[in-house]
């Protein structure tokens, strides 16, 4: 049977840019953060100095409970690099709060992936810099 | 109101040889081939040449021996194309030649190639290449509208088939293909399996433009450019691919519907409706593109590409022909922006009535594009016989 599995360290690693530091010390804490507008609560995408919205300034780091559903998803076969194992599940997810996030689904099997399917977040180290959030099914 | 590109013909197109290899060349070397080929076709030759746009523009001044001349470098397609109308109708140049090509640059086969694998640190860790991002947008169309496997795999095999015929195609003679033949190849990225994708290739290719006062006494029939236009929802392959991505610009189409605003304001340009298109030279670097498109560029309605597709419309002799020559999915897909002028070059080939294989009898209109709804962009070029 195919459960889908976190990646192991030693895949491609993220290099933090100058204004993702926050999202990427709340991975390593075990929090899922994204970046709200004070103004109009517009979520943005990526980390920015403009609301996308109403294109306020002052925008917050802000705790997401890391429930969501899924959107969208791809299991893949075929790895980007031959470091991935697969299948892997690269997947949009809806979080509660309003935000989206591209990430994968573990602990299930591929032909349990389905729109809407319940999941939250659980997070994985693949460095001693980097925690990646992944997303498993919950069923409460 | 005079049409705006009333005096911009396109008067040489050229696709060098397209290989899986092509040993011995660079991507500037087989550009520069592609850019020499153009010009032969118009019946040109380089000291006509008074502006170079593309990939390598001021190494292809210095090579060609030109200067002084106008030089912009573009790595795009149909904005290249664009750029270079917009250098004659305002006037800063005559003759424009564009040149494109990709060699050498898919080396380690173990990883998928080079410009499919994205940096970018929020996509990076979840292994994200091309097939991935735009599976996110395919497997979105399948939940709302219930498009299903069988009907991309039938986008596919017409595609794979309309190459298989061409003898200039990297994969002529491969096929003929079925859509269980498409169902059967390997999954790459579900819902796509190794024939719904486009290949990798090396190749070149260019094209000349000129105002409409030098076209005379030119080797081939002068095609014109009737409308054009893109649309981006933002970078490629850094943020989700969600289908409902939506902008200030017009919050009334989602980002799987990119495009939809660039045909909208290409078809008006032209004065033309989508029925009037004769044959539709579009973008396919993923079977599901052609649907989505198919509804974004209004041939047909929402949730309704898949019935179109399924009902025979875009095959040989139905009423809209798409991506004659093979396309990125058994033509040619060099990697960078080759692939992305071939989609004009195979236009301007149906309205001069040239092509080899696949030529759709008396085409006098044809809608071009390049990008797609995983990478956030998609541009339109409309094409026509007759000067505008």
């Amino acid at each position: 049977m195919t459960v889908l599995e976190p990646q192991p360290p030693g895949i491609p690693a993220p290099v933090p840019g100058p204004h993702s530091e926050p999202y990427w010390d709340g991975c390593r804490q075990g929090e899922l953060r994204f970046l709200r507008c004070d103004g109009c609560a517009a979520a943005q995408p990526k980390p920015t100095m403009l609301c996308r919205r109403c294109r306020g300034r002052s925008l917050s780091w802000t705790p997401s409970g890391g429930r969501g559903v899924l959107y969208s998803w791809t299991v893949v076969w075929r790895p980007q690099h031959p470091t991935f194992r697969v299948p892997y599940a690269p997947a949009i997810v809806d979080l509660d709060e309003g935000f989206s996030v591209l990430s994968a689904v573990v602990g299930c099997r591929p032909e349990d992936l389905a729109v809407d399917l319940a999941v939250a977040v659980e997070f994985h180290a693949i460095s001693e810099t980097i925690t990646l959030p992944y997303f498993r099914p919950v069923t409460d | 109101m005079a049409h705006p590109f009333r005096d911009v013909a396109i008067v040489g197109v050229h696709n060098t040889v397209q290989a899986r290899h092509l040993p011995g060349h660079d991507s500037a070397s087989i550009a520069l081939e592609g850019a020499l080929g153009a010009l032969a076709d118009a019946g040109l030759s380089p000291a006509d040449v008074d502006a170079v746009v593309g990939q390598f523009a001021q190494d292809d001044v210095l090579a060609l021996g030109l200067g002084p001349c106008t030089r912009r470098m573009s790595s795009l397609g149909i904005p290249t194309v664009l750029d270079a109308a917009a250098l004659i109708v305002t006037g800063q140049a005559d003759v424009v030649l564009i040149g494109a090509g990709g060699a050498g640059l898919y080396a380690d086969r173990s990883a998928t190639a080079p410009w499919t694998r994205p940096a970018n640190e929020f996509v990076v860790g979840y292994g994200l290449f091309t097939a991935a991002e735009f599976a996110l947008m395919a497997r979105r169309h399948m939940i709302m509208h219930g498009t299903t496997p069988e009907q991309l795999a039938t986008v596919a095999a017409t595609i794979r088939t309309n190459g298989h015929h061409n003898p200039e195609a990297v994969y002529h003679g491969r096929g003929p293909f079925d859509p269980a033949d498409i169902l059967a190849s390997r999954m790459v990225a579900d819902p796509f399996h190794l024939l719904d994708c486009s290949m990798t290739s090396e190749g070149g290719c260019g094209l000349v433009l000129a105002r409409a006062d030098r076209t005379a006494g030119l080797a081939a029939a002068p095609v014109w450019i009737l409308g054009g236009a893109s649309d981006s929802f933002g970078p490629a392959y850094q943020i989700a691919p969600r289908w409902d991505l939506r902008g200030s610009t017009d919050p009334d189409i989602p980002a799987g519907y990119v495009g939809r605003r660039a045909a909208d304001r290409s078809l008006a340009m032209a004065g033309i409706t989508p029925a009037e298109v004769d044959v539709a030279e579009l973008y396919d670097p993923f079977s599901f593109e052609i649907i989505r498109q198919l509804e974004a560029y209004r041939f047909c309605g929402p949730g309704e590409g898949g019935g179109f597709v399924d009902d025979g419309h875009i095959a040989p002799g139905g009423s809209l022909p798409v991506t004659t020559d093979g396309g990125t999915m058994s033509f040619s897909h060099a990697g960078i922006s080759a692939q992305q002028l071939q989609r004009v070059i195979r236009g301007v080939q149906q309205l001069r009535g040239s092509c080899r294989t696949m030529q759709v009898p008396g085409a006098e209109v044809a809608l071009c594009s390049n990008g797609g709804s995983g990478a956030l962009f998609t541009d339109v070029l409309v094409l026509g016989a007759q000067r505008p």
